[in-house]
């Protein structure tokens, strides 16, 4: 595997609730992420999709060590993150950035636009001079569409959108080859959202960095991804490249998932597919397939047995007892009829 | 669609305008009454203690057999105490006192006391157990027992009355620097400095502690007052500035010998206690409602 850039096995996380002084009651346990394998190719755009508290952005943050794992590996290029000391591991920041949700409370209040976007370029020591530090933070606002003149500016000043823009501009102030996008524009007005998404891909395509874009927002994953991950409870359900995925999704979750985003045509009435019930809470994650409670197509075996993440078409993973491996394309019998 | 355009095309963003914290202060010190009379009181309390070798008509430590217990009078406008030393005198070169005290002690707790606050509250487990249950220990005592406690076992003089009263206030300051911490340790903006690669240290001091600032110099500017007060109440109870040196607590306590004689010492320093006591406290109030809308609401 050495087109991967970042990859993941197994990766699990168990948050603990409850004191440790309430003898007896066992602790709360939830599952928020757990046994995640995949990997990130460079200079590719992996989406990470599911609804609230699936744990995407758990997954995203457990990526970069802002979080530390409870079960798994994590592999950045060849080196493992996962249990790097501090100091090896804040070097290691350089290459792995991270770009968030909120722009409004991700930007210290009382430090200026040039203080901001110059913390990553100090700790790593990468200019020499005040006057270097000007230029490369002026060139960095300059590459994110903000004007250099607002550089000794506080955040309060901006809107949502240019926050948005001086977060990206830390981000890849450092030259990152991996970026950790966590829901970068689910706060931002749906006109600054398309200035924002198209800004991260030019970004991407000059500097050639790989994306783990964390969404909820199907149109954008559509938009701005390579490849999709789904995720469910904290497991990822189906995997594959864009196209598969939004074109014969192979997971019932991403089928119902799919078929829920909004239809800007209204003439065009999609299928829906209405789940029944509610999310599970994690701390009981259902037995079997996580997934059995609310399936339409479950059969027995899927509160007994949890299907594993197994190949079904090239490239697409999906982690169903009945995705259908390498589904020959569904043609009305014709009798072979001898001339 | 591509950026490259897009940066031609954008106009100069009209930004929000900066709010301009000295005006805004200024604005809250003038439009009350009250807080002008308490920026008066301050300024002349500052202009006294600075300059009282200059206005004070005696040596406030000359002692004269001939004078005792003088009532007041032209030559002595606050009369004389049981050694005949000039009472105003001795009043102007309190002054001193009790300014050192009230800006010197509620500094060094503010310091001692956000320091163990804030690494109470960020690195929290052990480390914030230990500091925490120390400060209820300290803060289960009112302010003026602990610092009669502490005096009593060090004894008075100069610095020991300073480590007095800032032992006694570093719990509070303690206790609101770890609960802030708490709150800004959540933000968004500590997780990003983090992924940045920023050190811990380098967080406390950069992205911490600017944070919590405001309601620490709130709290740090009320006991001004609270410091000066308390500075009077030991050398009142004589475990303060210890005797002959001057200071407005043990002017009172050497008029109490003396009070139905002449009740003047008493009343002129029990009066410059009060004065300034208050005015630091409408001060304060001022402070607050400048940095800190929230609390005031």
């Amino acid at each position: 595997m050495t087109d991967s850039i970042i990859r993941v096995e197994d990766l699990g996380k168990t948050f603990r609730s409850g004191s440790s002084l309430s003898l007896g009651k066992p602790a709360d346990e939830v599952r928020a992420v757990d046994g995640c394998s995949f990997s990130v190719n460079h200079g590719e755009t992996l989406a990470l999709v599911g609804e609230s508290g699936c744990g995407k952005s758990t997954l995203g943050r457990l990526l970069l060590r802002l979080i530390d794992p409870t079960a798994g590996k994590i592999f950045f290029e060849n080196t493992e993150l996962t249990h790097l000391p501090a100091g090896r591991m804040r070097d290691m920041r350089r290459h792995l950035q991270m770009i968030f949700q909120d722009p409004y409370g991700s930007l210290s209040p009382r430090r200026t636009v040039a203080q901001i976007i110059a913390e990553p370029l100090d700790v790593f020591g990468i200019v020499r001079s005040r006057r270097e530090r000007r230029d490369r933070v002026a060139d960095l606002m300059n590459q994110v569409g903000l004007s250099p003149s607002f550089m000794d500016r506080h955040p309060r000043q901006f809107s949502g959108g240019q926050r948005q823009r001086i977060g990206i501009a830390r981000a890849i102030a450092v030259d990152p080859s991996f970026i950790v996008a966590d829901e970068p524009v689910s706060a931002l007005d749906v006109s600054v959202q398309a200035q924002i998404i198209n800004l991260m891909q030019d970004l991407q395509r000059q500097k050639n960095f790989s994306f783990l874009f964390i969404a909820h927002d199907l149109a954008v994953v559509r938009h701005i991804a390579d490849r999709v991950a789904v995720m469910y409870l904290g497991r990822i359900v189906e995997i594959g490249p864009k196209k598969q995925i939004y074109g014969m999704p192979q997971h019932p979750y991403t089928q119902a998932l799919l078929s829920a985003a909004p239809e800007p045509d209204p003439d065009r009435k999609a299928r829906r597919i209405i789940l029944e019930g509610d999310v599970p809470s994690p701390k009981r994650v259902p037995s079997g397939c996580s997934f059995h409670t609310r399936c339409p197509i479950r059969q027995d075996i899927c509160s007994v047995e949890r299907p594993p993440l197994r190949e079904v078409a090239t490239g697409q993973l999906a982690a169903c007892h009945f995705a259908n491996p390498f589904p020959i394309p569904v043609a009305k019998a014709v009798p072979v009829v001898p001339a | 669609m591509t950026v490259a355009t897009e940066h031609s095309q954008l106009p100069a963003p009209s930004l929000a305008p900066e709010p301009k914290a000295l005006s805004r202060l200024a604005y809250a010190l003038f439009s009350r009454p009250s807080t002008i009379f308490a920026l008066a009181v301050v300024l002349i309390f500052v202009t006294v203690a600075v300059f009282a070798p200059f206005l004070a008509p005696y040596d406030p430590l000359a002692q004269s057999i001939l004078k005792i217990n003088r009532l007041p009078s032209a030559a002595n406008w606050l009369g004389t105490d049981q050694f005949g030393r000039d009472v105003l005198s001795r009043m102007i070169y309190g002054s001193r006192n009790s300014l050192i005290f009230g800006l010197v002690s509620p500094v060094l707790a503010a310091i001692c006391g956000t320091i163990l606050g804030v690494v109470a509250g960020y690195f929290g487990g052990v480390v914030d157990r230990i500091i925490s249950r120390v400060v209820d220990l300290l803060l289960a005592f009112p302010e003026l027992l602990l610092a009669i406690m502490i005096a009593a076992v060090l004894g008075g003089g100069f610095w020991n009355v300073i480590a007095v009263i800032t032992v006694a206030f570093v719990p509070g300051f303690a206790r609101v620097a770890r609960a802030s911490t708490l709150a800004v340790k959540q933000e968004p903006y500590i997780e990003a400095a983090i992924a940045v690669g920023v050190r811990t240290p380098v967080i406390i001091f950069r992205h911490v502690i600017p944070n919590i600032a405001a309601p620490i110099v709130v709290l740090m500017t009320l006991w001004v007052a609270s410091a000066i007060r308390l500075e009077a109440s030991l050398s009142f109870l004589g475990i303060g500035t210890q005797p002959p040196n001057p200071s407005w607590g043990n002017i009172i306590r050497d008029g109490l010998n003396n009070l139905f004689g002449s009740p003047w010492p008493i009343i002129g320093a029990g009066f410059a206690i009060t004065c300034v006591v208050l005015s630091f406290n409408l001060l304060g109030d001022v402070v607050r409602d400048v940095l800190d809308p929230e609390i005031s609401e």
